[in-house]
């Protein structure tokens, strides 16, 4: 062997070794899980730790896995409600290949896995919905709303439906369903949430007509709520009126009253001296203040003034 | 390849071999150093995988770490404030950031209440990485994650409350639930998220139910302003009223007391004059009575003297000619 072709044969050793090694070595992330298979048939458990791991060159393949947690995200199902609302569901799941070794048997990949999903929660969900009525996969509990001025003005209001069941516990009916099966292609589902509830359009339509019959009837009870209030403070408004006036006029007729009792008594106790007298001059004051020039008088000769026109006798 | 040297010596200043190499030792140097050395930005955090394995965390500052892909750097903004909206985008961000509504965010902002009714909430997450192996290791895809349990907790919450609670008095509330509920949430998922705050944006109702909550909101005004013309109305009449009825109890006492003067006077003058009268009273008679028929006969045009015994005078007065006149 020449040195030339021992140089050439370490180089191709080296080389050959390399290659192997690169086949041989791999790589298992913190994100990863790797099923390994030989001529297609899987060896082994899976191996979950992070880190370089070794396997036979070339015969061997690694097949890699997601270990975190996936989302499931459900297409919106148009379902009725057993009260026969027809909605659009839209729910979303949390799952992770739990056993990979099943998952790569069953399903193969992630995708052949969400098929299989859609079907399997999808189905849970229409089971589920289907089964009650609108407003227990709306609400959570049976919390009283608070009253706002408004909605106190619906006082007719129907009463909102008790639950027995609620959004939550519904979502944990379609979970507890479809995590019975998915261990079947070695996945773990460990929550579903109900993420989008929306009515059907025509069934939406009807609703934004009785929200704009409710708001109507607010607003009606408001414009006669003003009618109404106004009207009362203007009686109010008058009765004050007629009190004050009346009040005046009583206390007014009573000083008057009191007056004129008081200047009777005075005039009274003088006149009292001699009321003939009093007649006598009175009378001759009201003489000076009825006759004016209009006056015509006719005096007879006998009246006493003019006796001393016929004679002068005494 | 001699001849190339050879043509190439012709023209270069001749470089030693020995220099050729150490040229050769500083760039791999080099190279090994720019890819062990990494700098992490203060509100950044360093996660290093070895292998794919998770060895350590760096803090912010420069740091070595194994070159050649063998040890591999993934940043994270722990720090950062991050924010997500629902129900609507920042096309623009800045002192006026601009917003639009799209179709997609729209869907994400539609959603029943309680009592069965509908509105469209929007509202933005702001939240921080607490927890950089858990965001980066425990969920494959956080933030889209996270999206998800946003949307299905403001759901879940308002879903338990009627529509005046969430377009008016509840906002605050809701918000706050939300919040608590969509951390434990996050707890639950090990998604390594800490929620800062949650706040609603706009809510309203849908845009073909708004023009009659408008009208309510209009109503509303008209009658507190019906009630408050009401009022003026009452403001403006009482008072005067009341002015009034003092005007007529002071003319009362006014009318009163002029009442009691006007008899105490009288009575004062005619006890006077009585007390002269019993002194002489014929004279005084006779003296008060000419007294009167002097005063008044002047004043008096029409007088006409009779004898009592002539009886047919007065036929001949035409009184009714002359008082027609």
């Amino acid at each position: 062997m020449t040195k030339q072709t021992k140089n050439i044969l370490v180089i191709v050793v080296a080389l050959a070794v390399l290659i192997i090694l690169t086949d041989a070595l791999y790589k298992v992330s913190e994100t990863n899980q790797v099923i390994i298979t030989q001529f297609g048939d899987p060896i082994g458990n899976a191996v979950t730790s992070p880190g370089l791991h070794i396997k036979a060159p070339f015969i061997q393949k690694a097949n890699f896995f997601e270990k975190r947690w996936l989302e499931w995200d459900g297409d919106p199902n148009q379902i009725p409600t057993k009260d026969k609302k027809y909605i659009w569901v839209d729910t979303y799941a949390r799952w992770r290949i739990s056993d990979p070794l099943v998952f790569f048997q069953r399903v193969r990949d992630e995708r052949g896995a969400y098929s299989r999903m859609d079907d399997i929660v999808d189905g849970e969900t229409r089971n589920a919905i289907a089964n009650f009525d609108l407003i227990e996969i709306v609400r959570v509990s049976n919390r009283e709303f608070e009253m706002t001025e408004e909605t106190s003005v619906l006082e007719t209001r129907e009463a909102v439906q008790e639950i027995e069941t609620g959004r939550e516990k519904i979502a944990n009916i379609i979970l507890e369903a479809s995590a019975k099966i998915t261990p079947e292609i070695g996945v773990e589902i460990t929550d579903v949430k109900i993420k989008r509830i929306n009515y059907v359009d025509d069934v939406q339509r009807k609703v934004f007509d009785r929200m704009i019959a409710e708001r109507q009837r607010i607003a009606a009870r408001y414009r006669s709520e003003g009618d109404g209030k106004s009207a009362e403070i203007r009686g109010q408004k008058e009765r004050e009126l007629k009190r004050i006036q009346s009040e005046a006029y009583k206390k007014a007729q009573e000083l008057k009253g009191k007056a004129d009792a008081e200047s009777t008594k005075i005039y009274a106790s003088a006149y009292n001296l001699d009321p003939e007298f009093y007649q006598f001059m009175k009378t001759l004051e009201i003489y000076r203040t009825i006759m004016d020039k209009e006056t015509w008088l006719l005096l007879s000769t006998d009246a006493e003034f003019l006796k001393y026109l016929k004679s002068t006798r005494k | 390849m001699a001849n190339d040297f050879s043509t190439i010596d012709l023209k270069l200043p001749k470089i030693k071999p020995g220099v050729i190499k150490l040229i050769a030792v500083a760039v791999i140097v080099l190279i090994i150093l720019v890819g062990s050395l990494y700098q992490i930005s203060p509100e950044e955090m360093g996660v290093i995988l070895r292998f794919g394995k998770f060895v350590r965390t760096t803090n912010p500052g420069l740091h070595l770490k194994l070159p050649l892909g063998i040890e591999k750097l993934t940043k994270v903004p722990v720090q950062r404030q991050l924010k997500m909206e629902f129900g609507f985008r920042t096309s623009r961000a800045g002192i006026k950031s601009e917003y639009r509504v799209t179709g997609e965010s729209l869907k994400e902002a539609v959603m029943l209440t309680g009592d069965l009714n509908v509105v469209v909430a929007e509202w933005i997450v702001q939240y921080k990485i607490e927890d950089a192996y858990k965001y980066l290791f425990k969920v494959r895809d956080a933030e889209l994650t996270f999206r998800y349990m946003n949307e299905a907790i403001i759901r879940k919450v308002i879903g338990d409350n009627s529509v005046d609670e969430v377009i008016t008095v509840g906002r605050a509330r809701i918000a706050l639930q939300a919040k608590e509920e969509l951390q434990k949430l996050c707890d639950l998922y090990e998604i390594g998220i800490e929620v800062n705050q949650l706040i609603f944006q706009d809510v309203n109702p849908p845009d073909p139910v708004k023009a009659s909550f408008n009208e309510v909101n209009e109503s509303q005004q008209e009658r507190e302003r019906k009630i408050n013309e009401a009022w003026s109305e009452y403001n403006k009449e009482i008072p005067k009223a009341s002015g009034v009825a003092e005007q007529t109890i002071r003319g009362a006492e006014g009318y009163a007391m002029a009442r009691i003067n006007n008899a105490q006077g009288d009575a004062t003058r005619f006890k006077a004059i009585y007390r002269e009268y019993i002194r002489a009273p014929l004279v005084t008679r006779k003296r008060l009575y000419l007294e009167a028929i002097n005063e008044i006969l002047p004043k008096i045009s029409k007088k006409i003297i009779f004898d009592e015994k002539q009886k047919n005078i007065l036929p001949l007065l035409n009184l009714g000619e002359e008082v027609k006149k």
